[in-house]
């Protein structure tokens, strides 16, 4: 498809659309039985942010973003959508789109008929119906793909279609719960970055869900990390990776090595080398969190190679020091270094995120 | 479709195929012999045939005709039930209640296992009352037929259920603004087709075949009436067995055409029109 057909899919969408709600979550809470899923969560988007809910597995990031479709019910608190409470509002009426992680389009029915049947529900006039249809589809790159059934499609494409149906009705607010994660890694890439593209040229409010912290990074202008039921920081990607307001937020977002510290008047000191802190910390030991790119060879740090990997434009490599501590270093990839070598390694004086070390 | 890679060798379909009609062949082309035997005359002729028909003889087979409106009546209703009624519940507790599954199940697969001078025994008092109330027409003997039914009509249904994902298709469909009875009409019933076809058959399948209920309510229906004219005409029997295998044989044909044939079939003969 050429720049000019995306331009114009674009526009005829871009000229019908809203502007993106704002949406809102204020101390909801779930249960399912006994068990707590959410406890009490707080998150506040605004109108076209792509915010992303990061969190590892079970932490309630689909969950989250079920109620916020009306798909559960919550048990405390309240969902705004365009900052009125939606909490008594059903799915079919809260004018969202959604894309599942389970391939979902309708199997009796072509890629024309899945993606007019939002339009169909809400009684769009047939000829106009078929016109966004076509400025849908041309949208995610799948003009003339109208004619085949889901069974005849790649899961990439199946995934393009359930995105051109959930953003042919215009929604206020589009629900992105892993829809990558049955793909594999190029297509995750090039899909996701269009994804970012389309929201970004529609100005939709995005929620995305992922536990791949590569993918928010890359996509979000926001991050929600939950973990196990609450939001543990928001911020945007910088944020996160520069100054993580939590351990948890420092281990699940981006790479670290977790090294023993101790902690005195806001400096670390790390292996003998002293590192300002993220944030606050309490003094005394504690485990800093140090970003392979911020090792270097060359330094006070005696330690011998475990592992090079050779990662295309930089080199990872696994070191273990005089102390026994496990070292992660991020290089160019002219820094050749062998098996069992013995280097020396220093550490750039970025700040560090900390957590109190017990005993 | 995704059933191809495991599909036998088409000689192998073909043997198959050829087996079973040979298997079904055999007893029909038997009755059909039997009827077009002439006694009197020696060899074949079509005298049974053409005794059917002579207003001579109208009062015999009355009783074959009402029993064949009377099972016709029945069969439609019982399949009206087999659809408008378990199907929607079991949708609705696939999705909103699935804790009730198990006991759902056991009690939908239970009437397998009670005889049917049993279920009499307790149906008798009710459809005394109904007798009195609604009236003793035919068709409230549907709601008998509508529990004999119930474990083929089940399983059959509940299969398709679990080659579906229901779920994700009917809240797919809620998030696109579809009400509760479009997600069922237009995402569920279309995917549960298979089954639904297969139930609704099996249910007509059962009905014309019904004998004992029928019996000792005092309804008249298809075999009722086919026990009381063969005891008077055996040949006029055979000949009228012929016809309601014909029948049924034509009734699952017209219900498969309600169903839409075969999703192949259907695909290409969509009419444009109902691509918006
Ligand atoms: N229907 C349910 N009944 C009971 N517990 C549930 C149900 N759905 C989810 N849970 C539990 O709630 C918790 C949060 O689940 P949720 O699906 O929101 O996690 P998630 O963050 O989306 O995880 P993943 O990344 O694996 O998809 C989990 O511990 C899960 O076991
Ligand atoms: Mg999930």
């Amino acid at each position: 498809m050429t720049e000019t057909a995306i331009a114009t899919a674009d526009n005829a969408i871009l000229a019908g659309a809203r502007a993106g709600s704002a949406v809102a979550f204020e101390g909801v809470v779930k249960d399912y039985g006994q068990t707590r899923v959410l406890h009490g969560l707080d998150l506040a988007i605004q109108p076209g942010e792509f915010v992303s809910l990061l969190g590892p597995s079970g932490c309630g990031k689909t969950t989250a973003l079920r109620v916020l479709a009306g798909l559960e019910r919550a048990n405390g608190g309240t969902v705004r959508i365009g900052g009125s409470d939606v909490s008594a509002v059903p799915t079919n009426r809260r004018d969202l789109g959604m894309v599942f992680q389970a391939y979902s389009l309708f199997p009796h029915l072509d890629v024309t008929a899945n993606t007019a049947f939002g339009l169909r529900m809400r009684k769009v006039a047939k000829r106009e119906a078929a016109a966004r249809v076509r400025d849908a589809l041309a949208l995610v790159g799948l003009a003339g793909f109208g004619e085949r059934y889901p069974h005849q499609l790649s899961g990439g494409q199946q995934q393009r279609v359930a995105l051109a149906r959930a953003l042919v009705t215009e929604p206020r607010v589009l629900l992105l719960d892993e829809p990558l994660s049955a793909l594999d890694a190029k297509v995750r890439v090039t899909l996701r970055d269009e994804i970012r593209r389309i929201q970004l040229r529609l100005g939709i409010t995005t929620v995305f869900v992922t536990h791949d912290q590569e993918e928010a990074l890359a996509v979000s202008d926001r991050i929600a990390v939950m973990n196990a039921g609450r939001i543990d920081q928001i911020g945007t990607p910088e944020e996160l990776y520069l100054r993580p307001a939590t351990a948890h937020v420092a281990e699940f977002v981006g790479l670290s090595s977790v090294l023993p510290c101790t902690v005195g008047g806001g400096v670390a000191e790390v292996l003998g080398i002293r590192l300002p802190v993220v944030g606050e910390a309490a003094d005394g030991p504690a485990e800093a969190f140090v970003r392979p790119e911020n090792v270097r060879l060359g330094g006070p740090i005696d330690a011998v190679v475990l592992e090079s990997t050779f990662l295309g434009s930089v080199r990872r490599t696994v070191l273990r020091t005089a102390g026994g501590q496990l070292l992660r270093m991020q290089h160019a990839v002219g820094e050749r270094v062998e098996f069992d070598e013995r280097v020396t390694l220093g550490i750039e004086p970025a700040p560090v995120a900390v957590r109190p070390r017990e005993g | 479709m995704n059933a191809r890679g495991f599909a036998p060798h088409p000689a192998v379909r073909w043997l198959i195929g050829l087996a079973i009609i040979v298997l079904f062949a055999i007893p029909i082309v038997s009755m059909a012999e039997y009827t077009l035997r002439d006694a009197t005359a020696g060899g074949h002729s079509l005298v049974h045939w053409i005794e059917l028909f002579d207003p001579a003889r109208a009062g015999t087979y009355r009783p074959i005709w009402t029993g064949l409106g009377n099972s016709a009546v029945l069969a439609v209703v019982t399949v009206a039930i087999v659809l408008l009624l378990l199907a929607p519940t079991m949708v609705l507790v696939e999705l909103r209640f699935p804790k009730l599954k198990r006991p759902f199940e056991f009690l939908a697969l239970l009437p397998i296992s009670i005889p049917a001078i049993v279920l009499v025994v307790g149906l008798a008092p009710i459809y005394l009352a109904i007798g009195r109330t609604i009236g003793t027409g035919i068709w409230p003997l549907a709601f008998a037929y509508g529990v004999t039914v119930l474990p083929f009509a089940y399983r059959a249904i509940q299969a398709a259920i679990d080659a579906t994902e229901l779920r994700v298709l009917a809240e797919a469909a809620r998030s696109l603004g579809a009400s509760w009875p479009a997600v069922l009409v237009r995402v569920l019933a279309p995917n549960l087709r298979p089954g639904l076809l297969a139930a609704s058959l099996i249910s007509v399948a059962v009905v014309l075949g019904e004998f004992t209920i029928a019996s000792l309510l005092n309804r008249q229906n298809l075999q009722t009436a086919l026990v009381v004219v063969g005891k008077q005409d055996p040949y006029a029997s055979v000949i009228l067995s012929l016809l309601a295998l014909a029948f049924a044989f034509v009734l699952l044909v017209v219900i498969g055409r309600i169903g839409g044939g075969t999703p192949r079939a259907r695909r290409s003969a969509r009419p444009p029109k109902d691509q918006p």
